[in-house]
């Protein structure tokens, strides 16, 4: 086990309330319906390739795009499509969704065999075809991160075990519970990118996790655990290759500007899977939990769940949910409605009650500084703030506003409970929008 | 069931910090200090205290109500700025004049310029000033403290002897000015001065827990406690290198200024080199108005003067973000 060579500045120390890291992951089964979103991603949007009546089997591709950053998505289940109409989507936006009666047969789709004997170049194509995108939460499709172009020198594959944000384990359940499959995920991403030194990224408070690591890559010379200070947020790209490698990423830059590739633990152990199997992504571990919840718990759920269903499979509220957040409680987005899927990058369902989900009022600044001393990117929150308030978007610029990550330290720490990252987030968008009305 | 959801940005969770814990937390620290001035200059010290913090309270419910601004007297802030302002003040201040320093602290200082976090100078300060331009005799008339710096014992009855304080003496005399008040004297706070200023013990005690709690970060006091000391000890003596820099150190408002005044969140800069600079700039001012001025004590000038650079020094000391181009200051 190694130790980070570098701690980043700023940051939090969070409440971990990390209740289900002992609860081992559960399948849920199968649910009457899905609706599987033909955004789940970043990137362009698929097409559906289905119509209404259609039947589909599990696996099977039901929607694609053509342009360069997109990710297909399959069908979780074998049933009828009942409907391909938009949805309202969080965000404020509408995602065409495929809508699927199941069966309960779960068929799987005949096309699926363990794609073998291929080149790289066609492996990292059935890669794409396979649905995958970043697990941790972005959703960036990681055919392309595994094909670089040519003059970007990859040399460290950073494996991201951090999970920095509270509540969420279901990356520290895929360490415990399937070592080895994320090993071969990693052998694989080494192979197939020409990296020759892969680190595993864990928070030292998951130490379990660090002596299985340890134990397993005694005799590996060229995959290494990484012991990480726990502190929010450790697990934001920067800083993980900041505390691993010791580099920088330049602003506006991508982690293959400084020869280093990251992924997911869990997206490292779908490739192994997949390498195995063939089969795409359909399903994704989840932690359910929040003040809410009646039985915390780590589930395996099919994409394109219902969150009500998923919320029921864990013996449902045991008081009435003010918020429910996909995601973490730092980062994760708030739903304004149970209807809504389970994605690709859902790894956590929260539900607090309405007590914990109250908005808290927002009191005038007292230039404490607090924020600044929190932000991991060194920006001055507090000067942003005052800008976007004030409508001074371009006056942001020169305060480095797109350099923010949006991870909520700020906000976290604001004794005026001021929405500082919230009021950052207003004002990158009225830049894109003033920035594109140029054009 | 269709529930009522709450869809909030995130983050969806905040630490419990808020502002009337951070200002609970400055007026338990300003408590030993408070304690310090109530037993070496006996009841009338407690009696000042109480009428500056009335006064700012009042001023700030009746400022507000005016104004038909929601009330932000349970934020402390008033509270915190009369406890201020009575530790700047000597301990025979006539009471009414007390009064009227909190009403101009939190009214004209304060409130006319935009409350909480618009102040563009520190307003307890800014109140001193005020008071000591318009009531010269009374700002300084200093009372010897009521205990005898030997037994320790409390003699009562013993009351409001004239006296000067340690930094005028020194002023008046330099070194040799016998008899000069002992270290330990200034150190524990038996010496004649304004209240809050008098015990650098108890004043370190708070700002200990201000450090621990967060509050406060050391940037700014150890900026300016050592540019005092580095220049006293230069240039505070008969010929260069032979001051005496603890002296300068512990006796006058130093401690209290550079803990708890140059501190405020509201009048200091943010950024990192922001803070070194307000120190350094406050330990300049102070140095040369007590070595070369009219005045034998400069520190709430020094922050005052300062306070009004802060917003400048923030602008020209962005930080360089992480992986960002340099500062585009």
């Amino acid at each position: 086990m190694l130790k980070a060579l570098k701690a980043f500045k700023g940051g939090v120390s969070l409440p971990h309330h990390k209740h289900t890291e002992h609860c081992k992951t559960v399948e849920m089964g199968i649910p009457k319906k899905v609706a599987i979103p033909m955004l789940q991603h970043i990137g362009a949007p698929c097409s559906p390739l289905v119509k209404k009546g259609d039947r589909v089997k599990a696996g099977q591709k039901i929607g694609d795009s053509d342009a360069f950053v997109s990710s297909p998505v399959h069908s979780s289940v074998s049933g009828t499509v009942t409907d391909v109409r938009p949805m309202l989507y969080p965000g404020g936006f509408e995602v065409v969704c495929v809508e699927i009666e199941s069966d309960g047969l779960q068929e799987i789709f005949e096309g699926i065999a363990p794609p073998v004997g291929l080149e790289k170049k066609e492996l990292i194509r059935a890669i794409r075809d396979s649905g995958l995108v970043g697990l941790g939460g972005a959703g960036f499709p990681t055919s392309i991160k595994l094909s670089p172009p040519p003059d970007k020198n990859l040399d460290i594959l950073v494996v991201n075990g951090a999970e920095c944000e509270p509540f969420i384990t279901s990356d520290f359940r895929e360490m415990l519970e399937n070592p080895g499959g994320i090993i071969e995920g990693i052998r694989a991403i080494m192979d197939l990118t020409g990296v020759k030194k892969a680190f595993i990224g864990i928070e030292s408070n998951k130490h379990e996790a660090i002596g299985l690591f340890s134990r397993r890559l005694k005799d590996v010379p060229d995959i290494d655990v990484v012991s990480l200070r726990t502190r929010y947020p450790q697990g934001g790209e920067k800083q993980l290759i900041y505390a691993v490698t010791g580099r920088r990423v330049p602003a506006g830059k991508l982690p293959s500007d400084v020869g280093v590739l990251v992924q997911n633990i869990n997206t490292a152990s779908f490739i192994a899977s997949f390498l195995k199997t063939g089969m795409p992504l359909i399903k994704k571990k989840v932690t359910v939990d929040g003040s809410a919840v009646r039985n915390s718990m780590n589930v395996e759920v099919l994409i394109g769940t219902p969150l009500r269903d998923v919320f029921e499979f864990c013996g449902g509220f045991k008081e009435e949910p003010g918020k429910i957040i996909m995601g973490g409680p730092m980062m994760g987005v708030a739903q304004f409605s149970l209807d809504n899927s389970v994605v690709k990058h859902t790894n956590a369902l929260l539900a607090f009650g309405r007590k914990d989900a109250e908005l808290q009022k927002e009191s005038v600044c007292i230039r404490c500084g607090k924020c600044v001393n929190a932000c991991p990117m060194e920006l001055l929150p507090i000067y942003i703030n005052a800008c976007v308030n004030k409508g001074r978007f371009e006056e942001t610029l020169k305060y480095d506003i797109n350099n923010c990550i949006e991870c909520g330290s700020c906000s976290y720490v604001c004794p005026a409970k001021r929405h500082l990252v919230q009021s950052i987030r207003y004002g990158k968008a009225e830049l894109r929008k003033m920035a594109s009305a140029k054009k | 069931m269709e529930y009522n959801l709450i869809a909030g940005s995130s983050p969806h969770i905040r630490s419990s910090e808020s502002t009337p814990g951070i200002m609970r937390d400055v007026i338990i620290a300003l408590l030993p200090a408070a304690a310090a001035a109530i037993y070496f200059f006996g009841i009338r010290a407690l009696l000042v205290i109480l009428v500056t913090v009335l006064s700012c309270v009042a001023s700030e419910y009746a400022a507000t109500r005016i104004m038909k601004k929601s009330t932000t007297v349970g934020d402390y802030t008033a509270a915190v700025t009369g406890l201020l302002l009575a530790f700047n003040l000597p301990p025979s201040i006539p009471f009414w004049i007390a009064a009227i320093g909190g009403v101009f602290a939190v009214v004209v200082v304060k409130q006319l310029f935009g409350g909480l976090g618009h102040n563009f100078v520190n307003p307890a300060l800014a109140a001193r000033a005020f008071l000591m331009a318009s009531w010269p005799v009374a700002m300084t008339t200093w009372t010897q403290p009521r205990v005898d710096a030997v037994s320790m014992a409390t003699p009562l009855g013993v009351d409001a002897v004239s006296s000067a304080t340690p930094l005028a003496m020194l002023k008046s005399g330099g070194l040799s000015s016998l008899p000069l008040p002992d270290l330990s004297s200034l150190f524990f706070g038996n010496v004649a001065g304004c209240l809050g200023e008098t015990s650098a013990l108890a004043l370190l005690l708070g700002a200990a827990y201000l450090i621990a709690r967060r509050v406060i970060t050391l940037e700014i006091p150890v900026a300016f406690i050592a540019t005092v000391a580095l220049m006293t000890w230069i240039f505070g003596g008969h010929s260069l290198f032979t001051g005496y820099p603890l002296y300068h150190i512990l006796a006058g408002g130093l401690m209290l200024g550079a803990f708890f005044m140059a501190t405020d969140y509201t009048t200091s800069p943010v950024t990192f080199k922001g803070k070194i600079i307000m120190g350094i700039g406050c330990g300049l001012i102070t140095s040369i108005i007590r070595l070369y001025g009219g005045y034998p004590e400069g520190v709430s000038y020094s922050i005052l003067l300062m306070n009004l650079a802060a917003p400048l020094i923030d602008r020209y000391t962005i930080p360089r973000s992480f992986g960002g181009e340099k500062s585009n200051a």
